[in-house]
Order: structure tokens, then C-alpha cells, then sequence
């Protein structure tokens, strides 16, 4: 398989300032250096607690976000150098699917105005030939042909994630950047939805990024995962791997909190200690060493090295 | 209804019913429409001709000739009740028609380009504010003159700032919704994303305010008539006839009553239909 987008040291601080009559700057250092790469028709999860940077990568591999650094390349092309044209042509390969099906979409515009605008924006499809295409992508995604000209408050929760998938799908993307899509919906919807974009991810040789804080879902959908704290990766490999026997003590404390659906499998976990720390003032060295049950002098001086094993790897002393 | 589930709703549809259903807005609406109505229709209305002075009929009280008196010249009160509305609706209506556009686009492209363009924009907006509109009406007439486009201009540049101020707040909080950056992904150009997909939500907002903001240029013109910089004389107006009507106020108490209660009841509709729009669209009642 083929490498689709390869992301390499991707940096978004954000810049608060705050304070009068002495403003003071504070730096959010919400993506700091993540590199991954997503292989044609795979999905690759990134996984991590709320803060840790997740939906910031997401939205910077789509230049949502304006990185700071970094590179990332799509299909070969720079996608940071792109400007006008052919960063349009470039957006049209990679979409986005949103959490929330309630914002994602315009209340003063109808199903059908949504999923064929695109498709006359970029010159793909017009009248009647658009809405055709529109009603097809509605039966894709599950949805009635009667859809097209309805308002979406007329649709649920899970409704409206399919619109959304639907008008993702106007394009004709090569990648799917998924962030968080079925974290908002009810759980007998999830699986709904997630059935669907698997059965997407098979038919039309998807590639997707899924940002995820549930491991269940990731572990169901993704072949490959990162996990991410405190925006880095600290751990990467296949999702059987790394849900199976964790490198990293991180991956381990995030796997061991996910509930488990044996109720026999219920017992002593290792508790995670402490909070998040603030991406503004991440800890000395290893940005997890407050909280780790593995901590040692070397995790306190220096962040540690990416240490490769086999197909994984992970940033830890311990690997 | 059985088709109701059928037919799709859109949501301004919706906001028509509503905005129909209070009868408040019902009575807004005809005097709105009775005013407009006698204001085109004066030239057949009008008993008499509103300029033409009659010196022995001078300062007579309401009669049969003369269904709202004559002023001091002679002239017909109700014949120059009627012409002056039209200049008080045309100046009012072009004045918040032309601060709807440039205020609202100003207040939309500073809320979505934010940052330090917006703050800069809007320093200069509370700048704007910061003179009360009759004052700053004043400041334009006495410097341009006063003639009926100034009138327009002067009342125009008191509603800019109060404009693009209620066109920006609700870009900043729908700039930041999904949708917007959907069409972003999408490749979406920025006048795109602006006039097709966030324009239509701030609409109602700005309409309202245009329908309350209509009664106070029809109030601010009348006082600018009133101190005597509006239109000249002998066009009647509403304010300008006030002023008149005062020198005889003993004599001819109904010369500065009748043009006062043109402009009461005008004022009072405007309003009326402006608090029925907000009903109407406001997002609380509106049902998801």
C-alpha cells in the first residue's frame, strides 16, 4: 500500500495574551511536533485524552488551522505550500467529518442545496445531474431521496452525521478526516454510523484519520493507532498491538481506564494519579513523568527518544 | 393538518406564521401600510394643494373645507400632513436602507476577518456611537446644508455604527460553527462563505433592527425639521410643520397636534411591526 498523507513535525502553538495594564503571553503548545503517515484506503486512529491535540492535527492537515511547522504531504504534494487553486484541488481529495451534527450543518439551507453547492463549486456536477448525484450519495449513506429538500432541523442527531458524511462525499475524497464523529450521538447510532463508514472505508477505498477519545470505537475501526499526550505522539503501531500489550505506561493507564465489557474482567486497574498538566506549561522532560508509576531520573531531565520496535514504536525509556 | 409532515417547513416560513399570528404585528403592519398608502396616494387624497396659501381661510379650525385646520399662511393642514409623509418615509426609508448595506457589510467583514482589522473597525464604530444621532444629524446637515439628500446622509451615518455592530456579533459566534469551516474543507471561497452561507442566518436579526431603527429616522427627521435644518420650506414635512405650528399654538392649538400625531402613530407602527419581527425570529421560540 501506498502512502496517502505523510505528516512530519507538525507544530500549532496557540498565543494567548492576557492582562492589563501588563499583558502577559502565555503559549499553548497544543500539536508539538507530530509525525504520522496514513496509508491509501487505511484508517489510522489518534487517540488521547480531551486537550491532548487530537483535533488540532485534524484540522491542521486540512490547513483549518494554519500549522506553524512542519510538513505535510498529501499523495506527494505539499499541501502547506498550496495556495489558491491547487490548494482547492487538494482540499476536494481530503474532508472532514465534525462531532457535532448540530453546527455542522447551515439551519437556512436545505439537504440538497448543502450536497450539490460543492459539486457546483468545483465544477463537478450542475442541475439536474448535481441533484441526482445528491440523491445517490443520500442512498449511500442511508438516507430517503425526500431528504433534498428538507431543513436540517428536521433531521436527528444521526441523521444529520450521515448528511454530513454524505456532503463530505460530494467531492469524491480520496481521505477522511474524522474527528470524533460518533462522540455525539446516542450508542445504539454509533454503531450505526460506524457500520457505515466502514462499509465507505471498503467500497470507495477510503483512508481515514480518526480522532477518537473512545478506545472501543478505535480499536473496532482503525488498523493502526497514535496516541497522543499533551500534544505528541507517545506511542504508534497496529491497534491490535497496542491495545494488546501497551509500550508505553501512558497507552497502558488509557487502555486499562476504558471499561471493559466483561464484567469478570472488572478489578484492581492501575489508577492513572493526578491531572492533565496544562499545555502551556508542560512538565520538564517527559510530559507524562508526574503521573507515571514507572518514573525515573532520566524521564525528568530530557524528553525521551522515539524507539522503534518492529512495526511500533514509542517515546519512553522503558521500550 | 395530514400533508403537514409531508411538506417541508422552512424555518422563515415558519417565522411568517408566527409573525402573522400576533395581533399586535397586524395592527403594526396596516398602519404601516395606511401611512405608506396615504403618503403615495397624496396627490389624489390631498383636498387641497399643500403649498398654496389661502390668507383669508388663515388659522382656521378644523371644518368641512378644512378637515384639519389651515396654519398661519392659509394652507390645508391635512393636504401637507399627507405630502410630508412622503418625505418623512423616503428619507427615513433610504437612510436605513443605505445603513443597512454599509453597516451591516462593515459589521459582517470585520466580525469574520476579526483580529486587529476588527478591533480597529470597531473603535471607529463606538467613535461613530459615541455622538448622539441627533447631534451628529446636525453636525452633517450644518456643514452640507440642508436639502433632502443630506437629510438622508446625515440620518444614514447615525445608523451606520449601531449596524455593524448588530451585523458583527452574530458572525463571530457563526464563524466559529462547523458549517463555516465545512465549507472552508470544501473549498469555499470567504465571499462565499460570508454572503451565501452567513448572511441568510444574520438577516432577521438586522431586519428587525432596521423596522426599530426606521421609527427613530422618522423621529430624527422630524426634529432636525423641527430646529429647522430639514428640508426647506415651503415642502412640507412633519417636524417642519410642528415648528410652524407653534409660533400659533394659542391661536391654533391643533397646527402642531395633527403632524405630532402623524408622527406618533407612524413611530408606534414601526415599532409594533419591529417587536413582531423579533418575536418572530427569535431563536428561543424558534422550534427545532
Amino acid at each position: 500500500m501506498t502512502t496517502l498523507l505523510d505528516v512530519a513535525g507538525l507544530v500549532k502553538h496557540f498565543t494567548v495574551t492576557k492582562g492589563f495594564p501588563r499583558p502577559v503571553t502565555t503559549t499553548v503548545r497544543a500539536v508539538d511536533g507530530v509525525s504520522f503517515s496514513v496509508r491509501r484506503g487505511e484508517a489510522y486512529g489518534l487517540v488521547g485524552e480531551s486537550g491532548c491535540g487530537k483535533s488540532t492535527v485534524a484540522r491542521a492537515v486540512l490547513r483549518l488551522i494554519e500549522p506553524d511547522d512542519g510538513t505535510v504531504r498529501f499523495d506527494g504534494a505539499d499541501v502547506r505550500a498550496a495556495r489558491g487553486e491547487t490548494l482547492a484541488r487538494l482540499r476536494r481529495r481530503m474532508q472532514i467529518i465534525f462531532q457535532d451534527p448540530y453546527s455542522s450543518l447551515n439551519p437556512r439551507r436545505t439537504i440538497g442545496q448543502a450536497l450539490t453547492e460543492p459539486m457546483r463549486v468545483h465544477g463537478l456536477a450542475s442541475g439536474r445531474a448535481a441533484r441526482d448525484r445528491a440523491a445517490a450519495l443520500l442512498d449511500e449513506v442511508g438516507m430517503p431521496p425526500s431528504a433534498l429538500d428538507r431543513y436540517p432541523h428536521e433531521f436527528s442527531g444521526g441523521q444529520r452525521q450521515r448528511i454530513g458524511i454524505a456532503r463530505a462525499l460530494t467531492v469524491e475524497p480520496e481521505l477522511l478526516i474524522a474527528d470524533e464523529p460518533v462522540s455525539a450521538l446516542d450508542v445504539s447510532v454509533q454503531a450505526q454510523v460506524l457500520l457505515l463508514l466502514r462499509d465507505l472505508q471498503k467500497r470507495r477505498n477510503l483512508a481515514f484519520v480518526f480522532v477518537s477519545h473512545d478506545l472501543g470505537v478505535v480499536r473496532w475501526f482503525c488498523d493502526r493507532v497514535a496516541v497522543m499526550y499533551l500534544g505528541r505522539i507517545v506511542e504508534e503501531g497496529s491497534v491490535g498491538e497496542v491495545f494488546a500489550e501497551p509500550l508505553h505506561p501512558y497507552a497502558r493507564v488509557l487502555r486499562d481506564a476504558s471499561p471493559v465489557p466483561d464484567p469478570s474482567g472488572r478489578g484492581a486497574l492501575p489508577r492513572i494519579v493526578g491531572e492533565i498538566p496544562s499545555a502551556a506549561n508542560p512538565p520538564a522532560g517527559c510530559h507524562f513523568h508526574p503521573r507515571c508509576p514507572h518514573v525515573r531520573d532520566a524521564c525528568r531531565a530530557a524528553y525521551p527518544g522515539w524507539r522503534r520496535r518492529g512495526e511500533r514504536g514509542a517515546a519512553c525509556v522503558l521500550v | 393538518m395530514s400533508t403537514a409532515a409531508v411538506v417541508a417547513v422552512s424555518p422563515v416560513r415558519r417565522a411568517v406564521a408566527r409573525f402573522l399570528a400576533n395581533p399586535t404585528t397586524g395592527i403594526g403592519i396596516i398602519l404601516c401600510i395606511l401611512v405608506a398608502l396615504s403618503a403615495i396616494l397624496a396627490p389624489i387624497l390631498s383636498p387641497h394643494d399643500p403649498i398654496e396659501q389661502d390668507v383669508i381661510a388663515q388659522l382656521s379650525p378644523p371644518s368641512a373645507t378644512h378637515p384639519l385646520g389651515t396654519d398661519y399662511f392659509g394652507r390645508d393642514v391635512l393636504s401637507r400632513i399627507l405630502w410630508g409623509g412622503r418625505i418623512s418615509l423616503i428619507v427615513s426609508l433610504t437612510a436605513i436602507a443605505a445603513a443597512i448595506v454599509i453597516g451591516g457589510a462593515i459589521g459582517m467583514v470585520s466580525g469574520y476577518i476579526g483580529g486587529r482589522f476588527d478591533n480597529f473597525v470597531m473603535r471607529v464604530m463606538d467613535v461613530l456611537l459615541s455622538f448622539p444621532s441627533l447631534i451628529l444629524g446636525l453636525i452633517v446637515v450644518a456643514l452640507l446644508g440642508p436639502d433632502l439628500v443630506n437629510l438622508v446622509v446625515a440620518i444614514g451615518l447615525t445608523a451606520i455604527a449601531p449596524f455593524a455592530r448588530i451585523a458583527r456579533a452574530p458572525v463571530l459566534a457563526l464563524k466559529e460553527r462547523a458549517f463555516v469551516e465545512a465549507g472552508r474543507a470544501l473549498g469555499y471561497s470567504h465571499a462565499r462563505i460570508l454572503f451565501v452561507h452567513i448572511l441568510p442566518n444574520i438577516l432577521s436579526e438586522v431586519l428587525v433592527m432596521g423596522s426599530l431603527w426606521m421609527a427613530t429616522a422618522v423621529r430624527t427627521e422630524a426634529s432636525l425639521s423641527f430646529i429647522g435644518l430639514g428640508v426647506k420650506p415651503p415642502t412640507p414635512t412633519w417636524g417642519g410643520m410642528m415648528r410652524d405650528g407653534f409660533e400659533n399654538i394659542l391661536d391654533a392649538p391643533w397646527l402642531p397636534i395633527f403632524p405630532g400625531v402623524a408622527i406618533l402613530l407612524l413611530v408606534l407602527a414601526l415599532n409594533m411591526v419591529g417587536d413582531g419581527l423579533r418575536d418572530a425570529t427569535d431563536p428561543k421560540l424558534r422550534a427545532e
